[in-house]
């Protein structure tokens, strides 16, 4: 069974953001929200660096964990997805996640949220019909057997999305032809923030 | 490319017939050589650790992964959402995430289910504190019809939020599997709307309720006495009491500090509209659920006093009048300032039934 994984390459992102918009498009997103964002660290700054994020399907996820009415769930290519008619908008799945990845389309008084959306992996969610599917969630690619629209699109490649082995496999292949030590992440020689590509590549 | 220029040399025509085309060639392919040489110095390049670090894009430090780690953004970092004040990666949701679902969720139901056990262990061994002696008949003014309504309001929302609340924390591993999604999707809906429009007005009555009973909450003296007695709640003797207790000067303190604790969190966590980050509400969040929790296991002890646990209290609440005897055994202090006013029931009756309804000055203390 496969494992489906976003992976951005931050040596390649360009902060274009052709997956904002890729996304926006392919799902037809409420006004407000926008499930891919691209956050730019020390712009301007000769260390400037991009890196695209949305949700990042995590196997443990911590909405899960913490959603009172446990409307998520996770389907068999490991995409975490939500139920909307279950979903109450309390909002305790954006205080848990890691990447900002649910938004709400209110931020009103006494709590008024609305109903939470955020990134399918292009899986679409629970629904009646194709059309209830494509008005709640945005396109289900998947069933096509297409990837998601912001890799697909992603002018150089900078993200990547697939089962894990395969992404695994093609950024361990950039790691060896970079050919240093970080070659994912940074070329400080004494960085030891992430090594984890590089010992892959050399156990690979 | 390499082997392609190396050979291409030796097929260079040398016979004078094609001086001229050889020329042309010989120069063509010195020209291939030298443009070789860059792409080879471009291929060494890329194998070469060193050479790739001086042109590969700058990288981040580590000293910018542990600033990323702990939260914080600097000015020159841009985010493409439009109403975004996240930061890259929220570290702190993982700390909200194992204080709730580790610490506070199961030892907030070990508080809640041990309360209820406590007291009907207590219930069952040493029962119901009856009166000590049989009524006198003759009744005592206490709580006034506002107090009494006051109290009804704030007990009947308390309830409400607190029930509301629990499912809100706990009702996903209980009635989803009981009841199916149906049932649960308007269950928990229903929950957080009550909880998140009926909150507001809890704090709101709850304060005013404060307000008006403060004056018989100072604490006193003899408070510490109840307290070293165990408020006579096992035994027979009734320590000295005014017109309210300790125990209930207690639930008057603790109500109003971790009350209001409870109610300030609540208010953070129900307007997200004035903006406030999404740190600020996990910490609102921990507070609020631990406050409230401890709140609910200890006014299921007042549940209890206030109505089986001893005999004469309810009535005091629901009709606004005491018996003598119980103003006597619970409230001796107050009972010695108040015992000139007594009524009998016949003269309850006649002022209930005249309208002329109940002294405005309610209770001397």
């Amino acid at each position: 069974m496969a494992q489906m994984k976003f992976m951005c390459d931050a040596e390649r992102c360009i902060e274009c953001n052709g997956c904002v918009t890729a996304c926006k498009n392919a799902n037809d997103v409420e006004w407000g929200i926008q499930r891919r964002r691209v956050v730019t660290l020390n712009d301007g700054e000769a260390n400037e660096m991009s890196i695209s994020v949305a949700c990042m399907h995590c196997d443990d996820a911590p909405c899960m964990a913490v959603c009172p009415t446990d409307c998520f769930y996770k389907t068999d290519d490991g995409i975490v997805l939500h139920d909307k008619d279950l979903c109450i908008g309390c909002g305790y799945c954006l205080y848990a996640c890691p990447f900002g990845a649910p938004q709400f389309p209110q931020q009103d008084a006494f709590g008024e949220r609305g109903k939470m959306d955020k990134c399918t992996f292009c899986a679409g969610g629970p629904a009646e019909s194709k059309e209830e599917e494509y008005q709640k969630y945005g396109s289900n690619r998947i069933a096509e057997g297409k990837l998601p629209l912001c890799a697909e699109m992603c002018s150089t490649k900078a993200l990547l999305a697939g089962d894990a082995q395969d992404v695994a496999d093609i950024f361990r292949q950039r790691v060896v032809h970079r050919g240093h030590k970080d070659g994912g992440w940074s070329n400080n020689p004494q960085a030891s923030a992430d090594n984890l590509a590089y010992d892959a590549a050399h156990k690979g | 490319m390499n082997l392609l220029t190396v050979q291409a040399p030796g097929r260079v025509p040398h016979s004078g017939r094609g001086l001229a085309l050889g020329i042309w060639r010989f120069m063509l392919v010195a020209l291939v050589l030298v443009l070789s040489l860059g792409f080879t110095h471009v291929a060494v390049a890329q194998a070469d650790p060193d050479r790739e670090m001086t042109t590969a894009a700058p990288g981040i430090t580590a000293d910018q992964w542990r600033q990323v780690r702990s939260g914080e953004t600097g000015p020159n970092y841009r985010d493409s959402r439009a109403d975004s004040n996240y930061n890259l990666i929220n570290s702190s949701g993982e700390t909200w995430r194992q204080i709730r679902n580790r610490w506070v969720s199961p030892f907030g139901l070990i508080a809640v289910f041990g309360m209820v056990a406590i007291i009907t262990l207590f219930y069952l061994i040493i029962g119901r504190k009856k009166l000590g002696e049989p009524r006198t008949g003759r009744k005592l003014f206490r709580w006034s019809l506002l107090i009494r309504s006051l109290h009804w309001t704030v007990a009947t929302l308390f309830i409400t939020l607190a029930l509301t609340g629990l499912n809100l924390l706990f009702g996903k591993f209980v009635f989803r599997g009981l009841f199916g999604d149906a049932v649960w999707g308007w269950m928990i809906s229903a929950s957080k709307v009550l909880h998140n429009y009926l909150g507001p007005i809890f704090g709101v009555l709850l304060v005013i309720l404060l307000i008006s009973l403060i004056k018989d909450n100072i604490p006193k003296k003899h408070d510490l006495q109840w307290f070293k007695k165990g408020g006579g709640l096992v035994g027979k003797g009734h320590p000295d009491a005014g017109f309210a207790n300790g125990g209930e000067k207690a639930w008057y303190w603790l109500l109003a500090t971790a009350g209001i604790v409870v109610i300030a969190s609540g208010f953070v966590l129900d307007f997200p509209n004035y903006g406030q980050s999404r740190d600020t509400m996990q910490w609102a969040n921990i507070i609020h659920a631990v406050g409230a929790l401890g709140l609910t296991a200890v006014a299921l002890g007042h549940i209890y006093i206030g109505t089986v646990g001893t005999e004469g209290s309810l009535e005091a609440m629901t009709t606004g009048y005491v018996d003598e005897t119980w103003a006597k055994e619970h409230h001796n202090l107050w009972y010695e300032e108040v015992k000139d006013q007594a009524i009998s029931e016949e003269e309850l009756a006649a002022r209930k039934a005249g309208g002329s309804g109940e002294p405005s000055a309610a209770k001397p203390s």
